[in-house]
């Protein structure tokens, strides 16, 4: 099993630079304090204590949770070329298919590992101080671990992409400095004001729809704010709850798509590269 | 004797740059060929082609029965390749480096760690290679080109940055190797070193390969003189020998040693003429063209005909 082979070294090699650490420790951290201080507003009486926090983590996840993605793939390719390691590598019985596929896996596998503990430890938190927590929140938590962890796979199968596409290690970094830039931020508010603008005249809530499906950031906040009923009522998105027509189930194709895609893409470009 | 590697007709680009042109050669099972030319000459440029990581313009390429250029691999678990410049993963040690290697060739691990001894890591296996120098760096590079039994073995530059005392150990052990049936293509700009253990040599200029065979082919074809280094005893300052034929090429080199430039068939006649009675000639020594010279003499010749 050649991926797994180099999954565990990816994984290994992560151990070591603190990678896993690291990350782990930044999402904790701001998971902690997001909980504690997040519910400052609601009271004590915040019956829905972990409901207000994924509201409040979902919408950390979607500017982190890429960024530390793109920071561990997006030199996965094009920097082990330019270090020389890629070259011996290659030199053995891999394909270069399962090189990346190793590398996906492996890579997945710490942002999975920091997302679930970080998270997890937030949850634990508010259960030990004792605030009740129903069967449908944990329910929803859950999701949006799992769905932070596709949201995950989303970014470093783009990061591969850009690193099997570029020349240097260099414009890997500015290319997906770029994307995180357009995906997280500019999108939105480029979509905010055509809508702002329109004001439902020419634009069909199923064209909302697919424009939002155009970035794998909203499609993850979709899910999040709008698939469960007890969250989105906090999340004041209710009412585009109420309206959109992306159940949650295409909402996950969805975001498979933007993780296959790319990483079939990246394959393909690297399969052409020469060393 | 089996080939292991064929290389026809090949030819490869970079953009304007043609890195190997129209070279073709097959390397037979334990033979030990030195790949010799100077920098960008193509040398590199062969055993990549010769992986896969790059494809050929033109021609075709076969290393144990895989086309490279085509993405098979299969053959790649009976490989060996030292890159030049080797590079491993800094935050590994040697031990982990080694044994990572060792598993996506499906090699025995603990087999695989013994190298690492024979290639005198030792006691520095235990450590990070981002602290190894470079020296250590090649020792570890060569240990992961040997893991299982190669069959084939590129090694590029193997023995820059590698101690004396290794170097002999790292000629054992690919003699070894090659006497077993392993085909080994080692590049390199050490020529004494490789005068004396090459069966074969290719020497490539500009892409091209301008010579190709065993030492004693390529002085046949060279027709370089051998060197004759007599020590005459009695010689007055200027004065050469009486019994040497007029004409002879040669030269004193101090006091009493005269060196004479020998045409392949006149050798022997001037040795004769050298050691008969009543000469002063009290010590011979034959130098036969070494692969230095036999490189330079081909080089020109490929530039003259060029």
């Amino acid at each position: 099993m050649n991926p797994l082979i180099i999954a565990r070294k990816e994984i290994h090699q992560a151990v070591r630079n603190r990678w896993v650490l690291a990350s782990t420790l930044l999402l904790a951290g701001l998971a902690l304090s997001l909980t504690f201080l997040g519910s400052a507003p609601t009271g004590t009486v915040g019956v829905r204590a972990l409901d207000v926090v994924i509201v409040s983590l979902s919408s950390l996840t979607i500017f982190l949770i890429p960024l530390i993605a793109l920071l561990i793939s997006h030199d996965a390719i094009v920097g082990d070329m330019e270090r020389g390691t890629m070259l011996l590598l290659l030199s053995y019985p891999v394909a270069r298919w399962q090189v990346l596929l190793g590398k996906f896996i492996g890579h997945l596998a710490v942002l999975a590992f920091a997302t679930c503990l970080g998270y997890g430890i937030a949850a634990a938190a508010l259960v030990a101080t004792g605030s009740p927590i129903g069967s449908d929140s944990l329910v929803a938590f859950a999701a949006m671990i799992g769905s932070s962890v596709l949201l995950g796979a989303v970014f470093v199968a783009i990061g591969y992409l850009v690193s099997a596409l570029v020349r240097d290690r260099g414009t890997a970094a500015g290319v997906c400095i770029g994307l995180w830039l357009l995906l997280v931020l500019i999108y939105d508010m480029a979509l905010l004001g055509i809508l702002a603008v329109d004001q439902g005249r020419n634009i069909s809530a199923a064209a909302v729809d697919a424009m939002l499906l155009l970035n794998p950031t909203d499609v993850y906040r979709l899910f999040n704010l709008t698939g469960f009923a007890n969250v989105s009522s906090f999340a004041g998105m209710a009412g585009l709850a109420q309206t959109t027509l992306l159940s949650g189930q295409v909402l996950l194709i969805a975001l498979l798509f933007w993780t296959v895609v790319p990483l079939g893409a990246a394959a393909l470009a690297f399969s052409r590269r020469e060393l | 004797m089996s080939s292991t590697v064929r290389i026809a007709d090949v030819t490869k680009h970079y953009g304007h740059v043609k890195a190997v042109r129209d070279t073709s050669f097959e390397l037979g099972e334990g033979e030990l060929v030195a790949l010799i030319g100077h920098n960008g000459a193509g040398k590199t440029t062969l055993m990549k082609l010769m992986l896969g990581l790059i494809r050929p313009t033109a021609g075709s390429i076969e290393v144990l029965g895989d086309n490279p250029a085509a993405g098979e691999f299969g053959g790649r678990r009976q490989l060996g390749y030292l890159p030049e410049n080797v590079s491993l993963d800094a935050a590994l040690s040697g031990r982990e480096t080694q044994a990572f290697y060792a598993r996506l060739k499906r090699e025995n691990v603990p087999k695989a760690l013994a190298l690492l001894d024979t290639v005198g890591l030792g006691a520095a296996a235990r450590r990070r290679v981002g602290t190894y120098s470079k020296g250590m760096r090649q020792r570890l590079g060569l240990a992961q080109a040997l893991i299982g039994h190669p069959k084939v073995l590129l090694l590029d530059e193997p023995t820059t940055g590698l101690d004396p005392e290794l170097r002999q150990t790292f000629y054992d052990v690919i003699e070894r190797l090659a006497a077993e049936g392993t085909t080994v293509l080692l590049s390199s700009h050490a020529l004494t070193e490789l005068e004396e253990r090459a069966s074969r040599v290719i020497i490539m200029n500009r892409g091209v390969k301008v010579a190709d065979g065993s030492i004693e082919q390529l002085r046949n074809i060279a027709r370089l003189p051998t060197r004759i280094q007599l020590k005459v005893a009695g010689l007055t300052p200027g004065e050469l020998p009486s019994w040497l034929p007029a004409g002879a090429p040669c030269r004193r080199l101090n006091g009493h040693l005269i060196e004479i430039d020998a045409a392949p068939e006149r050798k022997l006649e001037l040795l004769h003429l050298a050691t008969s009675l009543g000469t002063s000639v009290e010590d011979v020594d034959v130098l036969p063209p070494t692969l230095d010279q036999l490189y330079a003499h081909f080089l020109r010749h490929a530039e003259q005909t060029a």
